[in-house]
């Protein structure tokens, strides 16, 4: 879907990225990671031109984006930065709308569509279609940035820490939103943070920057389990490291077919991390696992946690 | 490669400095095509033009050297040197500008009787502003910060100045303008200051609590502002005329007030018009200095024991003073102006004489009488910004 | 329509234009009120033109000098904000900080010498300085709009000039709206002293009085453009609220 290409960016004598080169596939949910100054940004707005790319080339579907007009290429990439950047003097869903009405959507259309990424955000319509940005709060101006980026249904969703800004709380909740919305709409996201707990929780792929270079492009699992080196290691903290381990894995990953424990089951596709979590205050060294429906499918074990 | 690293990389001849390019054609255009000086029989008539080229060449010649030098600052590599060269050279451009039309205007003079005269024309005026601009163009480049910015503003007035001193403008019709009226301009210089200064105490004694308690008070200050700028609305002329009625009346009733010469015409009113316009700039200024005080400040002066009025006077106060001074200017600067239009009413100043050239249709007594005006202005801005930075760093 | 006209009675630029508007028809009919007022003037009403004429006129000044100066002032705002005149920027801010320190009245009278009297130089000077806090607000209303609203319409793919004519100007506009009214009131007043270098405005009468010692004439043309000046404002300060309706409470 996006291919780099020895892409680089100078400004002036300073190298803000380097010799880049990667893929990202169709509906993936890539994550790029790396400590303030590392270029992950750069590399991000890169992507629509936000940032002209001054080595290499950039692909976006096969084609380089300098064929586009950067306003072009732009409209086609939903765009989520983490000081939201609603427009003041429009209201919710002229905010919204406003990617569609760039590309001359009927008016009764864009209605619709605001009002259905309102609902996919959990906002109500009713509600908050005629508010103003300065009558929401924080949370609720990144739920509308987010369906803003997401109204002209975009092949590629880019995200620039979206939620740095928010409250912990708030930030798990949209977190889980993305998750669903990603799962739910296939789109390709491509998502800067500093936070790994945010890049292993959501990433199907993490790339890890250092001062504008690639350390290591793996899955969370691979990342865990062999650090390319002492950055990717800090990152990753060594007080959590295994708990993190076992939150990137799922229940189901460990299950014993045909065995049963009693008690209440847990869900296979449950985090690793939340099944040892129950066996642990519940002082219990096997759960019973179940599907989504609920009907049984095996247990786990405390010594299957253990496992490689 | 982006287009910025292709232009550094290719160097070549192209535009470095658009504005000292812009104003280098806006000078050459003006200054080609309009009258630099015009001589004129008498100061009643207007003059016949005298364009730049109608001038002897080898005055000329020295104008186009440091035109051309200029021309080619606009597309040399910027160097901090460079910048300092052209600032120079605007100046001296300036100067220059000046001394043509002194010699011009002893030229004309030497055969023609005493009541001649030679006044600047737009040419000259569109050329020296041109020449300023570059000027400051440079100092702008330069990063100079405002104080040595306001010096080489001086150090260029010096230069006129000494120019004047010299002689070499005498026979330029305001310098011959001057020579007449010296008496009667210092008189009205010192009526002047006299009206601003006389208005500028009251106001303090009165703006200053109107700011301090609607700073405290909501309701006071959502009641005093509109009220205030009501005022500012009001034209000056018209606010001078309407207070001249009711001044006139108690004049008449109270003899002690006439003898006292406060009257419908005069100062009189002139002094409560100004303080009446200057009371918004002050009472604002004081709120909002006071209002910006940070609240962690405050609470930590109270908490730590200051009495109110120490934490007014340690805390707020100091931490104000640089808007209650910018609010300050404000006032200065518009009571020049204001006092200037007083001068309809009887008030005097240097206004006086400026309507007294545009009554008689005698331009050089306008400008005669303008220029001081608008110097007096400069001044009191640039002496108050002074003050004001130094407020402000002083804060820190 | 109870509620409306409520809204209306409670509203003070209703009653000012409607005073204002009463008080310039009804001119003619205050001869006796003056005649009574000032017995020793023998001629204690102004005469030599129509009030409605001098009114029509002054308004005009003002607001051809207030158009020219807006186009202008918006133009070069833009112009200096965009990447083309970025290089002008600083001297144009010097040279509106400059240009505000001199008076109104001075520029008038400078711009005598150099176009003569009229009308001419009145239009000049007001459009000059009016101006000049236009020009100020355009660049203050313009500064203030979010960095990060005009990235997200830059990242949402809108062109150059979608960035300006939707999101800059609109969320500028109230700074540079403020702008426009203070320099309509201050050419509101240079266009009376106007009247000094020859142009017909309601400053006539105002003058003639003054040297004539007249004051009846003085206080007939101050009492208009006094509401005037009071009007325009009031004008303005109604606009600029309903511009206002999305900004979040200060």
């Amino acid at each position: 879907m996006i291919a780099f290409e020895r892409a680089g960016k100078r400004y002036g004598g300073q190298t803000a990225v380097e010799d880049i080169s990667l893929t990202i596939e169709a509906g993936e949910f890539f994550v790029v990671i790396g400590p303030s100054g590392s270029g992950k940004s750069t590399l991000l707005m890169m992507i629509n031109r936000m940032v002209p790319h001054s080595a290499g080339s950039i692909r976006v579907g096969g084609q380089d984006i300098l064929s586009f007009r950067p306003e072009m290429l732009r409209r086609r990439m939903g765009y989520v930065i983490q000081s939201v950047g609603l427009f003041p003097h429009w209201t919710v869903e002229r905010n919204i709308g406003a990617v569609p009405e760039l590309l001359d959507w009927p008016q009764a259309r864009i209605r619709d569509r605001a009002d259905e990424l309102l609902a996919l955000l959990n906002l109500d319509p009713g509600r908050f279609r005629s508010k103003y940005p300065h009558q929401l709060s924080g949370g609720e101006q990144q739920r509308v940035g987010v369906a803003r980026a997401l109204a002209a249904r975009p092949d590629v969703l880019l995200m620039d820490e979206p939620f740095g800004a928010l409250d912990p709380i708030t930030r798990t909740a949209l977190q889980q939103e993305i998750h669903r919305i990603h799962r739910e709409s296939g789109t390709t996201v491509v998502f800067v943070t500093h936070d790994m707990d945010e890049a292993l929780g959501l990433a199907s792929r993490i790339a890890v920057l250092d001062r504008g270079r690639l350390v290591q492009l793996g899955t969370p699992l691979e990342l865990l389990a062999a650090p390319a080196n002492g950055l990717v290691r800090d990152l990753i903290g060594q007080e959590e490291h295994g708990l993190r381990m076992l939150a990137v894995q799922t229940v189901a990953s460990r299950l014993r077919t045909g065995e049963t424990a009693p008690g209440e089951p847990i869900a296979a596709s449950a985090t690793l991390r939340q099944a040892l979590s129950r066996m642990v205050s519940e002082s219990a060294d096997r759960l019973g696992v179940s599907d989504a429906e609920g009907r049984p499918m095996g247990a786990i074990a405390m010594s299957d946690l253990l496992r490689r | 490669m982006s287009g910025a690293e292709q232009g550094a990389a290719a160097g070549g001849f192209r535009v470095r400095n658009l504005v000292l390019l812009t104003l280098f054609l806006a000078g050459a255009a003006g200054g080609g095509s309009l009258a630099f000086v015009a001589h004129a029989p008498n100061r009643l008539l207007s003059g016949a033009p005298v364009r730049l080229g109608a001038l002897p060449g080898e005055a000329l010649l020295v104008l186009s050297l440091l035109a051309a030098l200029l021309l080619g600052g606009a597309f040399l590599t910027p160097r901090r040197a460079g910048h300092w060269v052209l600032g120079a050279a605007a100046a001296a451009f300036v100067l220059v500008l000046c001394t043509l039309a002194g010699v011009e205007a002893s030229r004309f003079a030497a055969g023609a009787p005493p009541a001649a005269r030679t006044s600047l024309g737009a040419g000259f005026w569109i050329m020296a502003l041109c020449g300023c601009l570059a000027m400051m163009d440079a100092m702008h480049r330069l990063a100079l910060a405002p104080a040595l910015r306001m010096m080489g503003a001086l150090m260029l007035a010096g230069g006129v100045a000494g120019l004047g001193a010299m002689g070499a403008l005498d026979d330029l019709s305001i310098a011959k303008e001057y020579a007449n009226r010296r008496e009667a301009l210092g008189e009205a210089l010192a009526q002047h200051v006299g009206i601003v200064l006389a208005a500028l105490l009251p106001t303090v004694l009165i703006g200053l609590p109107l700011g301090l308690v609607a700073a405290r008070r909501r309701a006071f200050a959502a009641g005093l502002f509109p009220a205030l700028n009501l005022i500012q609305t009001i034209p000056s002329i018209a606010l001078f005329a309407m207070l001249m009625a009711p001044l006139a009346g108690l004049a008449e009733r109270f003899p002690v007030l006439k003898a006292a010469g406060i009257g419908g015409i005069g100062a009189a009113p002139a002094v409560i018009a100004l303080i009446l316009y200057s009371l918004l700039p002050i009472a604002r200024n004081v709120a909002e200095g006071i209002a910006g005080v940070p609240a962690g400040a405050r609470h930590a002066a109270v908490g730590m024991g200051m009495t109110p009025g120490q934490v007014f006077g340690r805390v707020e106060l100091p931490l104000a003073l640089p808007v209650v001074l910018s609010g300050l200017r404000i006032v200065i600067v518009q009571a020049i102006g204001l006092a200037a239009v007083a001068a309809l009413i009887g008030a005097g100043g240097l206004g006086a004489i400026m309507f007294q050239g545009l009554f008689a249709n005698a331009l050089d007594t306008v400008v005669l009488g303008t220029v001081p005006i608008i110097l007096l202005a400069l001044a009191a801005d640039g002496s108050l910004r002074l003050l004001t930075g130094y407020a402000e760093r002083v804060r820190r | 329509m109870r509620t409306r006209a409520h809204a209306l009675a409670a509203e003070p630029l209703f009653w000012t234009t409607l005073g204002f508007v009463v008080l310039l028809l009804a001119m003619p009919a205050t001869k006796p009120a003056f005649a009574a007022l000032f017995p020793e003037l023998d001629r204690p009403f102004y005469e030599q033109d129509s009030y409605f004429r001098l009114a029509l006129a002054h308004l005009g000044i003002v607001a051809a000098s207030s158009i020219a100066a807006v186009a202008v002032a918006l133009s070069a705002g833009i112009f200096v904000t965009r990447p083309a005149g970025v290089e002008f920027r600083a001297i144009t801010e010097s040279v509106v900080a400059l240009g505000q320190t001199f008076p109104p009245v001075a520029v008038l009278a400078l711009a005598v010498p150099l176009t003569g009297f009229g009308t001419t130089p009145a239009l000049i000077a007001l459009t000059l300085y009016g101006m000049l806090p236009i020009l100020q607000n355009t660049l203050a209303g313009l500064a203030s709009v979010p960095g990060d609203v005009r990235d997200a319409g830059r990242g949402m793919g809108m062109t150059g000039a979608q960035i300006l004519l939707r999101l800059e100007l609109p969320l500028a506009a109230p700074v540079i709206l403020a702008g426009i009214r203070t320099s309509v009131v201050i050419n509101v007043g240079t266009a009376t002293i106007a009247s000094t270098v020859g142009a017909r405005t309601l400053g006539l009468p105002i003058i003639v009085g003054l040297n004539g010692s007249n004051l009846a004439y003085v206080l007939q043309g101050a009492a208009l453009v006094g509401l005037l000046g009071v009007l325009l404002d009031l004008a303005f300060a109604r606009g600029l609220r309903g511009l206002r309706q999305w900004r979040p409470p200060a």
